[in-house]
This record gives structure tokens, C-alpha cells and sequence, in this order.
């Protein structure tokens, strides 16, 4: 491990202070990112914050393989969550990873409350809290990259991470965007940087980083960029990228759709990654330090409403988790109108997958007559009616009315004040992902520590065992998941991108870490793994999170996965065995 | 013959800093710092990217700049002679396209030197090594 890595810039909003800590204890027991940002949050957050107070930190970490070796270039940020009053953590690309360390830093925390909004400016070891009253409010997010672009140095090598108005205004869900089209999205961090009065960090940094066994580090370097580039990973993520799995999960009958009263469309939906690709794609972009470049962006152009033949291109990044959230649940038909609401949430600066469920739950919420036009304000909400989306984007953005700002808060809140709880899709206050595959995904929502598809891949699980036509007991399952989210957690301590988990396995990653002078084993590896995730659920717990009693939404278990309905009680022996595991200390097979 | 560094189809540049990374790599390092090759945005990611490195000009006014005569013609291209510069960056006022880079921690330039281990590692052929004529 080099000198720098361990070096955690604290920041405190409040009295306008910067200082560093060194916390080699973090970054070499722990290897920095998630495993040294859980450690953080235990000791700097106070039990029972108020996650939008100033309370609240806010820690930002890479670890020891960032900014080294290939697809390591993902940076973790760990807080309470705004959304689910436990665990915030979410992951960005973009060139953040790159910013932070090459400016010779492991972590960033923020601290605080400012008293006037401002973003801050961290160049070459110094750190300036900058007016930011005239990007406050500022409609686009868009816009305040663009000033920001111009007015900050560093260019080729910074990352400008920024809010929207949802951010400033406290929506529950609001993402912090980095590089345009790259977003921590998922579980309010924008919310809490909001909360914060913080607009923007700029943050930029190129360094060098000292290698202990240069050869040794060279050689692997170069077979790890060969894999990549070989692999799989290139058809998988970088031809058509995750938007390839809209087709096969329709095919499948595992897309939700129009809230998951149905899991497809007669036809390939118009927002597939083929389609899509064909008819939309204008560029790819990598992270800092990726080879695969799964960041699709569509070129969408469109009529100028007040001008005759002119035409404006937007440039929108597409994903699975989007399309299907603002495209399958919302029953939307063309590519070009799923297109325009990812624009849209983009701009005001919400999570793309919270807002897409939540608008579909306030579908089915008006055909049912739960809610009506003295709520909604006069627009009545319709599957697939784009227009009618984007204007309910800027109200819940604006918190325009008590409607919106319950909507504001995400499903769960939505169903506790106007009823509909059946057809609310959350797994403990986080909106549903876009998987229906079975009982492997919902017990990965559940069980998450980030309430994430990602974190244990439960439906490649189901698709897994659908594929062989088997079945396990619940407490197989369990485990099977946990074993694969303890061994995430090593990934996202290094911290690498999940889309290269199988170009590193722990022999691999112990040989890279071996390199740089640091002595790693597959057993101190995995050990670690279990001993984060328990860390985490220990936090969660600590908030009053209770995993074996979580609500499971009836809608999820009343529509058919494709392998059949998934049968309650099965999740909830899986749960109780979770649960077991979590809050004890037994060791998990691999 | 000799070959130069030439930055041969921009459009499928992706910005992933794979070419800087593996410039650095040559000093021994990770990091950014002592890169030769740097890439920005054309205003914007959207609109695509400039990668930035030396064109090996037949006549370079970098090698005209530096007032102590630290900067040489190499085989393609200008090489520095350390020992002699003495940091005063005319060399990256003086090139036009900003191809000097500048190691904040050594003090002085560094230019590419033509090698070709960026192009290596690209995965989408935006650099290539080129025959120079009469090099
Ligand atoms: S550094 Fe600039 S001026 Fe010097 S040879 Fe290269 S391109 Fe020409
Ligand atoms: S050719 Fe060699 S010196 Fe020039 S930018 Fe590429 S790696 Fe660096
Ligand atoms: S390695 Fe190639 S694609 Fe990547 S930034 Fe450099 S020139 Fe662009």
C-alpha cells in the first residue's frame, strides 16, 4: 500500500474546515472503499441521525486497487439513507475513483451543514468552499456541469459531481450525478448532499502512485487488460451494454411491467438494447480506467416545439435499471419517450429507478380511484403517457404540493398516506429493480446491504436454477446469496466495478494486491468479505432495521416469476436463515 | 524506419485513460503524474474527445523555446535532456497544441517519446504507431 491511500480528507460544511487523517488501520486491514467507509459511518455517524441534519456524514472512498488496474474505477459513498432511515450506500464510474485517489486521498468525508449553499473546489492539496447561492435552483443539472466545466480547473482529470433541484428540495431519492451521465443513484445521497447546502464537489487530481514490485504489477496489468478484453465482457457490456437484457428478460416473462401487473410485452419492446443501439446509439463512453465502456448514450433529436425545421439532440445515457423503470413499468411504447423521461429525471436529479416505480405505483394508485385529480393536480396519469410523466418529474422534483411531496418520499410513504400498499414495489423503502426472476432476486432486495440487484445477483441465481430446472431449500438459497454478497464486498473495498467479478476472483486479487507489497490470502480475503457484511447489517440494525420481518408487497408474490408465483413463506425461511447468519459468526462456504 | 505516435480515429475514443495510464507505467509508477498523453472532452463527453500528445513536428517550437537548449531532436520527435532544463515551462507555452505535459513533482516537461505503449493499450484503435517518412 502506498503512503497516500490511507489519507481521509475530512471536510466540516459547518465551520468551513478542512483537514487529513491517516487511517492506515482502514486501508490496509480493510482495503479501503467499502470495508473502510462502514468503519467510518460507525464511528462518525451518531445512532438514530437525522439523515438529512447535519449529523449525517457523507463518506466517499476507493481503495487499494483504484486507479491501478483494469475496471478498478468505481468509487463507494456510504451515509444513512434519507430513503430507508438505515444504510445508504451507493457506487458511481465516471472519473471520481481517478480524481480522489490521483489527488492522493482514500477517502473524502463531508461533514455538517453550510449555511449558504456552496460547492466545493479541491485542487492540488487545497480545499475551497465556493459560492454556489446562483447554481442554487438552478432548473438542469445539466446547466451547473456546463458552468462548473468552464469555471473550475483540472480539466482531463477531475470528476464534477453535482446535484438537481430534487437534491436541494430533500426528495428521498434524489441521485448525485458525475460526469453528465453518471450517477450515485440510488438511496438519497443527493438528498443529503442537499441537505448539506453542498451544490457541487470538483474535485481533480494526477498524481502518481508508487508501486512496490513494478514488474510483478506490469505482468498482471497486462494479463488482466488481455482477459478483458477477450472476455465476454466486451459483447456483454459494451456492444448493446446492460440494455441487452430488456430482450431476453421479456422473452423470459421477468420484465416488470406496467407495475408488475405483467412481466412483458407481446413484442420486443421498442426500448431493447438491439433496438436501441440501432436506432439511438451516438456514443460510448468508458469510466476512468475501464477498457469495456458500457456507458451508452442515445442521440435523441427532436422537433423544436417553437422553431420550424429545427431540431435539437439530446444526449441520454441508457441502462437496463431506467429503461425498465421509466420504459416496462410505466407501459411506455416508444424508445424515443422512455428516452425523454431519463432526460428528464436526469436534469431535476432523482434516481431513475425509484422515480420510474413510483410513478407506476401512482398509476395504478388513480385507475383505482385511491387517488384522483384534487391530488395529482389536474394530470391524470395514464400508462405510457410520456407527457403526462415528465410533468409529474418537476412536481415531485419541486415538492409542489402535499401529493407530490409524499411521492416525494418514495412508495412506501405513498402507500401508508393514500393506501395501495398491495401494488407498492419496495423491499424495506427501496423501489424495485428491474428483475422479476424469482425468489433469489427478492431476497436480494431484501437482504441487500444496499437493497441493490447488485448486491448479491439473486437473479442470475434464478436464472441459474431455472436453467437446470432445480429447486433448493430456502436455506440453500440464503446462503448461496451470501456467500456471493460477502465476496462483493472485497470487490467494493478495492473497489471494482461488479461488472469485472469474474476477471477477479481471490487468488487474482491477491496477486495484485501482492504487487503493490500488501500480503493477502484467499482465506483472509473471504473472511473479510463475511466480516464487512456484518458490519454493515450490524449498522442497519442498529436503526431499527429488522430483516426477517421485513414486508414483502403482494404484487411481487401474486404475478408469476417465470419459474411460477414465488411462494411466501419459501422467502421467509430464506429470511430467518439470513438473519442467523448476519447476526451471528459462522463461516460461509464460498 | 522510424514510427511516430498518431492519434489515427478520435471518434471511437472512450475516455477511459487506458493510453495515460500505460505512458505512466513506463516511469515505474501508477498515477497520472508524469504522463505524456492526456485526453479531454470536446466540450462535453457527448460530443467526443481530444486526446492531447506530440506530432513529432519536422520543426519543433518547443526545441526553438527552451533558452538553454535542453530540448533535442530525437529519432521522431524531441527528447529532454533533464540535467539541463532548468523548469522555466517555455517549452509548454510554446507548443501549440499543449502536447508538453508537466510533472508537478520533478519540475519539468515531459513529452512523449514516440514508443508506442499507449497504442498497445487501447482497446479501440484510436492510436497507432506511424511510419515517418524519411525518419
Ligand atoms: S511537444 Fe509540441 S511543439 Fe514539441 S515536437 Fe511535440 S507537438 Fe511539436
Ligand atoms: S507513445 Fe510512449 S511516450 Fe508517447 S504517449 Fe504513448 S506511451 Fe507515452
Ligand atoms: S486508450 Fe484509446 S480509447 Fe482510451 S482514452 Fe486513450 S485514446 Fe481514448
Amino acid at each position: 500500500m502506498d503512503r497516500l491511500l490511507p489519507r481521509v480528507l475530512r471536510v466540516d460544511l459547518t465551520r468551513k474546515r478542512s483537514w487529513v487523517e491517516e487511517r492506515p488501520d482502514l486501508f490496509r486491514d480493510r482495503l479501503g472503499g467499502t470495508g473502510a467507509a462502514i468503519e467510518l459511518l460507525h464511528e462518525l455517524c451518531p445512532p438514530g441521525a437525522d439523515p438529512l441534519g447535519p449529523e449525517n456524514p457523507i463518506v466517499f472512498a476507493v481503495g487499494a486497487l483504484s486507479a491501478l488496474y483494469p475496471l478498478a474505477s468505481k468509487t463507494v459513498a456510504l451515509f444513512k439513507s434519507p430513503h430507508t432511515g438505515n444504510l445508504g450506500e451507493s457506487h458511481c464510474g465516471g472519473r471520481t475513483a481517478f480524481a480522489l485517489r490521483l489527488a492522493g486521498y482514500g477517502a473524502l468525508v463531508v461533514e455538517g451543514r453550510s449555511d449558504v449553499p456552496v460547492y466545493l473546489s479541491i485542487h492540488d492539496g487545497g480545499v475551497r468552499f465556493r459560492d454556489a447561492r446562483t447554481l442554487w435552483g438552478m432548473g438542469s443539472s445539466v446547466t451547473v456541469g456546463r458552468i462548473l466545466r468552464d469555471v473550475e480547473p483540472g480539466s482531463g482529470h477531475r470528476t464534477i459531481l453535482r446535484i438537481g433541484r430534487a437534491g436541494e428540495r430533500g426528495v428521498t431519492y434524489a441521485a448525485a450525478i458525475a460526469e453528465t451521465y453518471r450517477h450515485f443513484g440510488r438511496l438519497g445521497l443527493g438528498a443529503v448532499l442537499g441537505s448539506k447546502n453542498l451544490k457541487a464537489i470538483v474535485l481533480s487530481g494526477r498524481g502518481a502512485i508508487p508501486v512496490a514490485e513494478m514488474g510483478r504489477y506490469q505482468k498482471l496489468y497486462r494479463e488482466l487488460h488481455e482477459r478483458a478484453v477477450r472476455s465476454d465482457l466486451m459483447t456483454k457490456y459494451h456492444e448493446l451494454g446492460t440494455a441487452q437484457n430488456v430482450g431476453p428478460l421479456n422473452e423470459m416473462g421477468a420484465l416488470p411491467v406496467r407495475n408488475l401487473q405483467a412481466t412483458r410485452y407481446p413484442e420486443e419492446p421498442a426500448f431493447s438494447g438491439e433496438r436501441l443501439a440501432q436506432g439511438y446509439l451516438g456514443r460510448r463512453l468508458a469510466c476512468a480506467g475501464c477498457p469495456v465502456a458500457c456507458i451508452h448514450l442515445a442521440a435523441l433529436r427532436e422537433p423544436h416545439p417553437a422553431e420550424p425545421y429545427f431540431y435539437k439532440t439530446t444526449f441520454v445515457s441508457y441502462d437496463h435499471e431506467p429503461l425498465y423503470a421509466l420504459g416496462a413499468m410505466l407501459g411506455v411504447e416508444e424508445a424515443a419517450g422512455v428516452l425523454k423521461l431519463i432526460d428528464a429525471v436526469g436534469h431535476v436529479g432523482l434516481d431513475a429507478m425509484t422515480a420510474g416505480v413510483v410513478l407506476a405505483w401512482a398509476t395504478e394508485a388513480f385507475e383505482r380511484g385511491l387517488i384522483s385529480e384534487a391530488e395529482t393536480g389536474g394530470v391524470r396519469p395514464r400508462w405510457g403517457d410520456v407527457a403526462v410523466y415528465g410533468e409529474m418529474i418537476g412536481r415531485i422534483a419541486d415538492r409542489e404540493s402535499e401529493f407530490y411531496r409524499v411521492l416525494g418520499e418514495g412508495v412506501r410513504a405513498a402507500a401508508e398516506r393514500y393506501g395501495g400498499a398491495e401494488f407498492a414495489l419496495h423491499f424495506g423503502g427501496n423501489e424495485m429493480p428491474g428483475y422479476h426472476t424469482g425468489p433469489g432476486a427478492f431476497l436480494t432486495y431484501l437482504s441487500g446491504a444496499r437493497h441493490s440487484h447488485l448486491d448479491s445477483a439473486g437473479y442470475a441465481v434464478d436464472q441459474d436454477l431455472l436453467r437446470r430446472g432445480e429447486e433448493i431449500p430456502p436455506a440453500d438459497l440464503a446462503r448461496r446469496l451470501l456467500a456471493e454478497e460477502a465476496r462483493r464486498q472485497v470487490l467494493s473495498s478495492l473497489v471494482i466495478c461488479f461488472f469485472a467479478r469474474g476477471l477477479y476472483d481471490f487468488p487474482t486479487i491477491a496477486a495484485c494486491l501482492g504487487a503493490l507489497g500488501d500480503d493477502w490470502d484467499e482465506g483472509r480475503l473471504r473472511n473479510l468479505g463475511a466480516e464487512i457484511l456484518r458490519r454493515k447489517h450490524a449498522f442497519k440494525v442498529r436503526e431499527g432495521f429488522r430483516l426477517a420481518t421485513l414486508p414483502i408487497p403482494e404484487r411481487a408474490v401474486t404475478t408469476p416469476a417465470p419459474g411460477g408465483a414465488v411462494n411466501g413463506t419459501y422467502l421467509r425461511r430464506a429470511l430467518a436463515e439470513m438473519e442467523r447468519w448476519l447476526e451471528g459468526s459462522d463461516e460461509l462456504e464460498g | 524506419m522510424a514510427k511516430r505516435l498518431a492519434v489515427v480515429d478520435v471518434e471511437r475514443c472512450v475516455d477511459c485513460l487506458l493510453c495515460a495510464q500505460a505512458c505512466a507505467r513506463r516511469f515505474g509508477e501508477g498515477g497520472l503524474a508524469r504522463s505524456a498523453i492526456a485526453v479531454r472532452s470536446a466540450g462535453g463527453v457527448e460530443r467526443g474527445f481530444v486526446v492531447v500528445v506530440c506530432r513529432a513536428c519536422d520543426d519543433p517550437p518547443c526545441l526553438h523555446a527552451c533558452p538553454v537548449g535542453a530540448i533535442e531532436k530525437g529519432p521522431v520527435g524531441v527528447r529532454v535532456v533533464l540535467d539541463r532544463c532548468i523548469g522555466c515551462k517555455a517549452c509548454v507555452a510554446a507548443c501549440t497544441i499543449g502536447a508538453v505535459g508537466w510533472d508537478e513533482e520533478g519540475g519539468k516537461p515531459v513529452i512523449c517519446v514516440h514508443c508506442g505503449l499507449c497504442a498497445r493499450f487501447c482497446p479501440y484503435g484510436v492510436l497507432a504507431l506511424e511510419e515517418v517518412e524519411g525518419g
